[in-house]
């Protein structure tokens, strides 16, 4: 018995390939259902994400299974799938690399281990999987947990809006009673204050030039609008100030904060600049309790983190490849007592 | 038994410091229980040793320069240990081991003397010395604390920050801690005080003119944070700056304390 699998991801076909052949969580059943009539297959399941489609089974005759599982999806999508596959020990490490993001499109990202996890109680829940594959994803969920523990293949922000996320509760701590003002009705700004949003920041104030865009922003992210005028009002209550106007010239002076941080006491101002040219003077950084980020600074920040991350894949590799042995001689050991007759844990 | 317990102690803080700044150099910090247990060991070997001290003088055990010091990161590891996971801030561990490190190996190297109990044996002079060092270790991990607000403030306004900044807690929490632990240690300094003049302490001069000082230094710091005056980077600089000023100046004060007290036994 070979564990394979079998599929496509983000390296192998494009988003418009991708979509053809994913399958919705309504479909999971009846496609393990189908994978389950293909001769040879004793146990399978099926990971579908935005960049992979995955068949992982247990299987007497992999390539009649990889056949089977090909033909499968082809009539699906209605056209032919750009299929590839691995068989033991290459599946093996595959799932396992796979469940600890080294195989995903931003390395170290974490959502892939949930989805795996999904995957495989859909597949348990169906009866799809056996033995051999309880085994395997339940070892695949301690890999991913050990790499993310034992290395740095998570850390760190790797987009602009988690960085000022991270940024943010490095200043604040709880991001429950903040409240953002937001300059400028641009796609950056939006993201980055959404980034926020969805971390719990109490309030979002848009001040924009033209004041129905203000509005129009402020009505879809659920904040107020103000007119531009009056933005040095807001930022007094502000705890983070997200500017990414069109300003030829800084908005944001040490002169323009003065009034703004007066009676703050010790509360900080993180100002992150999203504009080019630059809305704030670098000079405000210099001010006690400010703290300005630019786009600069804070991509610098997310390429850093990922160069870490790359740099750990040898580490993580080494502990894969350690785990693939141990699932390996599990394997072994449970062919011999089926041959013997005999069981094993 | 005494001795072991020190070495132990001092073992402790070594273990908690070395293995937090080895695994941040090897980038695998991990905040954890290690440095909580390596500095609640090492806080009990110094109140083991503190107690057996007692024992034989039957008075509070501070009345050398060695037992002063040992008190004091005694009451510094204390601190920590309340605040430090309260506020989730497990690498104050990491900043607070060495400090605590330094004044043990400092203490463990002075002639050790056999202390000398104060006769007549006087509940408010105890209860000054006692509380003066706890206050005193409220403001040490201030101090810390501060060292901890101006890296991180460092690291937030630098464009590339180390790998250290994301291990370090926010610095409104540092902040926050900074005035708590002044405000404590205020406090306490001040019912220690209290207690000094309630019990007709002899206090030469310098000493006392030293004592005020320092509270009134701490004091300023208090009024200027409460009334917005002192920004956080300047209240910060203070807590750690002051605290320096004391260990400085603490041996002095040391002998100036020992000196009245032989002239006036």
């Amino acid at each position: 018995m070979n564990i394979l699998c079998a599929g496509l991801n983000h390296r192998t076909a494009r988003l418009d390939v991708r979509e053809r052949f994913a399958v919705p969580r309504g479909e999971m059943e009846e496609l393990l259902g189908q994978v389950r009539t293909i001769d040879g297959v004793e146990g399978a399941v099926v990971l579908s994400t935005c960049n992979r489609v995955e068949l992982y089974a247990a299987s007497l005759c992999p390539i009649r299974t990889l056949d089977g599982f090909r033909g499968i999806l082809s009539q699906r999508a209605g056209l032919e799938a750009p299929l590839y596959h691995h068989v033991t020990p290459q599946a093996v490490r595959h799932l396992f690399r796979v469940a600890s993001g080294l195989d995903s499109m931003v390395i170290g990202e974490t959502e892939i281990l949930g989805q795996v996890k999904e995957a495989y109680s859909v597949a348990a829940a169906a009866g799809a999987a056996t033995r051999p594959l309880h085994r395997l994803f339940q070892h695949a969920f301690r890999v991913a947990k050990t790499v993310r523990t034992e290395t740095q293949i998570t850390s760190g922000p790797t987009s602009v809006g988690s960085v000022a996320v991270e940024l943010t509760g490095k200043i604040f701590g709880d991001l429950g009673n903040l409240r953002v003002l937001l300059l400028g009705a641009g796609e950056i700004g939006e993201r980055t204050a959404r980034s926020l949003q969805s971390r719990g920041v109490r309030s979002i104030v848009v001040s924009n030039r033209t004041y129905e865009r203000a509005a129009a922003l402020a009505a879809e992210i659920g904040g107020m609008a103000m007119h531009f005028d009056h933005w040095g009002k807001a930022a007094a209550d502000a705890d983070i100030l997200i500017s990414s106007t069109n300003a030829t010239e800084p908005l944001i002076t040490p002169a323009t904060l003065a009034a703004v941080t007066k009676g703050r006491g010790d509360r900080p101002l993180f100002v992150i600049d999203l504009a080019v040219p630059r809305d704030a003077d670098p000079a405000i950084n210099d001010l006690d309790g400010v703290f300005l980020h630019d786009l600069d600074s804070l991509e610098q920040i997310a390429a850093e983190t990922l160069d870490i991350r790359r740099r750990e894949v040898e580490r993580c590799e080494s502990l894969i490849e350690e785990h693939v042995g141990g699932f390996l001689g599990w394997l072994r050991s449970l062919q011999a007592a089926e041959r013997s007759g005999g069981r094993t844990t | 038994m005494g001795s072991f317990a020190l070495l132990a102690s001092t073992l402790c803080y070594l273990f908690c410091f070395g293995q937090t700044f080895l695994a941040l150099g090897a980038g695998r910090f991990q905040p954890g229980r290690f440095q909580v247990t390596a500095m609640a060991l090492g806080a009990a070997g110094q109140s083991w040793w503190l107690w057996m001290r007692g024992e034989r003088l039957h008075a509070c055990p501070i009345t050398t320069l060695q037992e002063t010091l040992i008190f004091l990161g005694c009451a510094i590891a204390l601190f920590y240990l309340v605040i430090g996971p309260a506020y989730r801030l497990s690498l104050m561990g990491a900043f607070t081991a060495p400090l605590v490190l330094l004044l043990q190996v400092v203490a463990i190297l002075l002639p050790g003397g056999q202390g000398r109990a104060h006769a007549p044996f006087h509940p408010w002079v105890e209860a000054h010395a006692a509380m003066s060092l706890v206050a005193y270790g409220a403001f040490g991990l201030a101090g810390v604390a501060g060292m901890m607000f101006l890296l991180q403030e460092k690291q937030l306004k630098s464009r590339r920050p180390a790998e250290i900044f994301r291990h370090l807690p926010p610095i409104s929490m540092l902040s926050q801690a900074i005035l708590r632990l002044v405000g404590t240690g205020f406090l306490l300094l001040s019912v220690g005080f209290a207690a000094g003049w309630l019990a007709h302490l002899p206090v030469p001069g310098a000493k006392w003119w030293f004592s005020f000082l320092i509270w009134v230094l701490y004091a300023a710091l208090l009024a200027g944070a409460r009334t917005g005056m002192l920004g956080s980077h300047r209240k910060a600089a203070a807590a750690a700056g002051i605290f320096l000023l004391v260990l400085l100046l603490l041996p002095w004060i040391q002998h100036l304390s020992t000196a009245a007290s032989r002239a006036n036994p």
